[in-house]
């Protein structure tokens, strides 16, 4: 079906933040740091506030008490023996700077090029300071600390176990046992950030424009911050141009200083990222490096695993431990690994925050327990897709309980699924069988290096606390439906009416779907996770399904049936066997809220509910992906020959939408696994800034991607479904390594590393020989 | 001396008159003084493709020109493709709307003006053409493969080639 959101998109019609215009609208620019790291001796801005159309500066001796560090967004889980280091970060630096991009002073002008220029006036004064760039130079003794009040750059450090790995290494056949590092970059939504607010002083209310995907929580955080009542702002997560994460980071500096400056100033005030800002102050996803070993049997059973891992958080660390949390239990997969020991530390370094970006180090994991099964089978001689097949949870061990925690506090629990016919049905569909018997072998004598590779993935997804939905049935038969959650591109518009007019027996295009508004709807926390379908979905199946026995309830006095014997089909409510009588949902709704008369004691008016959902932990998707590559040792250029996704997200509500999810998760990891990285200098300087610099893949670069749906309902939500937002990036990057290097089996290239690039994989190549 | 350059333009069938800095870009043009919104800004160097616009026909970035370097020119907008109420959409617009063409549809407004003068040349193109001609608009939702069926529904080809 179609999208009822894409005619708004397709004509330009749709409302993104930075279209908002406004009578007296100001604009904003940010002096950002130069520097990676240094002590701040001076800002003057003095010569900026006297150019013609500047209207205000600010640094943070400006902000009076207004200045304060952010709220730790993700307090971390309840880990016996868990260190960790708060440190949020500050709506401008003051004392110090500790990146490059972090913001120094806000100059507020008539225009965007009034407001850039006068940047050039404000002079600062620094002395810089050694920067904190590499992961394991950051806890040597010595090293300058990001934050000087702690001891060290040590920002956490987590322990979690399970069994006993001590012994089971002691029984193994085998120890496999590597150093991993594994890079990610930026979200690089092509849509920017930006937020524009509006202090209405006749209405005393703030309303605020922010491409945010966490529009209700940020309209809780300014009420408390500004001092006003939550009910006298609202924000407004219009349409936004793609988010994958780092939309969510509570507080950006310029959500925090933006309503705030319009407030002050009593004018619109509107801030737009630029794409260079956005390589400096929105979050990205970046390194890790793992020492891992797989303890294995001859027979290819894993006996377990210990991981020790190093993680980079950037300056400050206001989403908890979310991504290396995430790292640690994702690093299980599908498997019935029966004992596992993982440490992590997490560090603080001179670069821009790290916070969840698509897979929100999901991938890291996935990458050390692939490559580790690939190098057991190839030590024991195993096939590839047969070791992954041994190891694989039987569909009786489910609910299966990790014995660890997840990001969510809850007990890392799979709910439901049935791996192996997912394995089976993506070996099928790329032919593995055959390729590896027959067609590898002919093509490699002819002198071409083609590579096949298959790897197995969970995703933990649709993770609480909440969310909620309101459904209305108006007298006109039109439904609203309001839920808090914002979309960036998900289509929840869509999906979240399909599910309410099935319940209600009423076209989906009749479904009138307000999201991301909070004066619509104001209880819940945002896109993340996975959780849009899931748990909104299901809060507004709930709401739906509160309403429909309210029009059962209604319609049985007035049609003096049973509610049993009532049939809600196409806006109408009939007795079974009568699809001509009966009344309009409409009618119904308009008795509902009579104008005159009495109304039955105990009931309320109109046809109207509001209802919550929140699971008691995550649902467990699950999936397989299959590659075959062709890679030219001379050029070190790989191309994607076929790409293949089975994927399992519980019940699918739309397959398109599904679809095109892993799409477009696939051409992430794909970018992630040989375009993407963010290269940093040894003094914190970010060399490729820019999209000429740094490359996303293009629509040369991605391949079709052949998908397969899998449907384990998950038993934890009505709607049995799981997310899908982050699956096609999970694995990408341990299957492209996997692939490759089954394609470079000659030069006896081991790939344990992502991102690859040509020239990378060139250099490996080198070593190799 | 007066900072500001007069700049005639024709967008979307409508002759606009307006003084504006010769440092203005097109694109800031287009948006904050004539409202017209479709157009998207993704980079503002030129690489993402968001902004383009047609310039007398041909498709063009519009953060990398000068409001003023349009002047006596004809530019069309995302607006301009359709009737303008947004009922009827351009055949290309449908295609995208039956083939999940668009997620977020931030950079969708760019890609669609590039291949409008695409098909006109290229009324009947293959899969490699269409991805040649899409290579220089990004997007991060789709993975392009569902821009490429919805340009082969528009021309009226199967939309999907395989899978």
């Amino acid at each position: 079906m179609r999208r009822s959101e894409d005619a708004r998109l397709l004509t330009g019609r749709a409302l993104f933040v930075d279209d908002v215009r406004l009578d007296g609208m100001l604009h904003v620019a940010f002096l950002r740091s130069q520097h990676a790291h240094a002590r701040l001796t001076s800002v003057d801005a003095s010569a900026a506030r006297g150019r013609p159309g500047v209207v205000a500066v600010y640094t943070a001796a400006d902000l009076g008490d207004y200045w304060r560090p952010g709220p730790l967004l993700v307090p971390p889980p309840p880990i016996a023996g868990l260190v960790f280091n708060p440190c949020t970060q500050v709506p401008l630096a003051k004392d110090k700077v500790r990146h490059v991009g972090e913001a120094v002073a806000m100059v507020v002008a008539e225009s965007r090029y009034l407001a850039e220029d006068a940047l050039d006036d404000i002079v600062v004064e620094a002395e810089p300071l050694p920067a904190v760039v590499d992961l394991e130079a950051a806890l040597a003794p010595g090293t300058p600390r990001v934050h000087e009040h702690l001891p060290s750059n040590l920002a956490a450090h987590a322990v979690q176990r399970k069994g006993d790995y001590a012994r089971a290494k002691a029984r193994a056949h085998a120890i496999i046992k590597r150093r991993f590092r594994y890079d990610r970059g930026a979200s690089a939504a092509i849509e920017n950030r930006a937020v524009a607010a509006h202090w209405d002083q006749r209405a005393e209310e703030l309303t605020v424009w922010d491409t945010t995907q966490a529009p209700i929580p940020i309209r809780n955080g300014l009420a408390q911050l500004l001092g006003l009542l939550e009910s006298q702002v609202r924000v407004v997560a219009p349409y936004v141009g793609g988010g994958f994460g780092p939309k969510i980071m509570m507080f950006y500096p310029e959500e925090v200083l933006v309503p705030w400056a319009a407030m002050r100033l009593g004018r619109p005030v509107k801030w737009t990222e630029d794409r260079q800002e956005n390589f400096f102050a929105t979050t990205q996803e970046r390194g890790q490096i793992h020492d891992a070993e797989l303890a294995v049997a001859k027979d290819g059973t894993v006996l377990g695993v210990k991981d020790v891992f190093l993680h980079d958080t950037g300056a400050y660390d206001p989403y908890g431990l979310t991504v290396p949390i995430n790292s640690q239990c994702t690093l299980l997969g599908p498997y019935d690994i029966p004992s596992y020991e993982s440490e992590f530390t997490a560090v603080f370094t001179n670069k821009t925050i790290v916070t969840p970006v698509r897979g929100a180090g999901r991938q890291h994991g996935v990458f050390v327990i692939e490559r580790l099964l690939d190098f057991a089978a190839r030590e024991l001689g195993i096939d590839r897709a047969e070791i992954r097949r041994r190891n694989l949870l039987r569909p009786d061990q489910f609910p299966f309980n990790n014995d660890i925690l997840f990001q969510d506090s809850a007990p890392l629990t799979y709910d439901s699924g049935d791996y192996e016919p997912a394995l089976d049905a993506a070996l099928k569909a790329i032919d593995y069988g055959r390729f590896v018997r027959e067609e590898q072998p002919r093509l490699r004598a002819a002198g071409r290096h083609v590579g096949i590779g298959v790897v197995c993935y969970v995703e933990g997804t649709g993770i609480g606390p909440y969310e909620g939905a309101r459904v209305t049935v108006e007298p006109s038969g039109r439904v609203r439906l309001a839920t808090g959650v914002g979309t960036q591109g998900q289509g929840h518009f869509t999906v979240f009416a399909q599910i309410v007019a099935e319940v209600l027996g009423v076209d989906a295009g009749e479904v009138h779907v307000v999201t991301g508004d909070t004066r619509e709807f104001h209880w819940g926390t945002g896109t993340f996770a996975s959780r849009g379908a899931v748990v909104a979905g299901s809060a507004c199946h709930a709401a739906a399904v509160a309403v429909r026995a309210k029009v059962l309830d209604l319609a049985s006095r007035e049609l003096e049936a049973a509610a049993a014997d009532l049939v809600l089909d196409g806006g109408r409510v009939h007795v079974r066997g009568d699809p001509g009588g009966g009344l309009a949902l409409g009618a119904l709704a308009l008795k509902a809220n009579p104008l005159r008369g009495a109304v039955r004691p105990g009931t309320e008016p109109g046809l109207e509910a509001t209802a919550y959902f929140g699971p008691d932990r995550g649902s467990t998707a699950n999936g397989v992906h299959a590659m075959v590559v062709e890679v030219d040792p001379e050029t070190a250029q790989v191309e994607i020959k076929r790409y293949v996704v089975v994927h399992d997200c519980g019940r699918v509500i739309n397959p398109m939408i599904v679809e095109g999810q892993i799409h477009g998760g696939v051409a992430h990891g794909i970018g992630n696994a040989f375009y993407e990285q963010l290269v940093y200098d040894e003094e914190g300087q970010l060399l490729n800034a820019s999209f000429m610099d740094y490359l996303l893949p293009t629509a040369t670069d991605v391949p079709n991607v052949e998908t397969t749906h899998r449907e384990t309902p998950s038993p934890l939500n009505p709607v049995g479904a799981k997310g899908v937002g982050e699956a096609g990036a999970i694995p990408t990057g341990a299957l492209f390594a996997q692939a490759v290097e089954d394609a470079l089996a000659d030069t006896g290239v081991e790939i344990r590393e992502i991102p690859l690039s040509p020239n990378r994989l060139f250099e490996l190549m080198q070593e190799a020989r | 001396m007066d900072p500001h350059a007069n700049v005639e333009v024709t967008v979307n069938g409508v002759r606009h008159r307006r003084a504006v800095e010769p440092r203005l870009l097109l694109s800031d043009f287009l948006r904050h003084e004539l409202g017209l919104t479709g157009t998207h800004v993704g980079c503002e160097h030129g690489v993402c493709g968001a902004c383009t616009v047609l310039l007398d026909g041909d498709a063009v970035r519009s953060c990398l020109m000068f409001a003023v370097q349009a002047d006596g020119h004809d530019v069309t907008t995302v607006e301009g493709l359709s009737d303008g109420s947004g009922e009827t959409l351009h055949p290309l617009q449908a295609a995208f709307r039956e083939a999940h063409g668009l997620q977020c549809g931030f950079c969708t407004p760019g890609v669609l003006m590039t291949l409008v003068p695409f098909l006109r040349e290229h009324p009947d193109p293959d899969e490699r053409q269409i991805r040649e001609a899409l290579s220089g608009n990004l997007c991060r939702c789709t993975g392009y493969q569902n821009i490429v069926a919805a340009v082969r529904l528009a021309c009226g080809a199967p939309s999907s080639p395989r899978a």
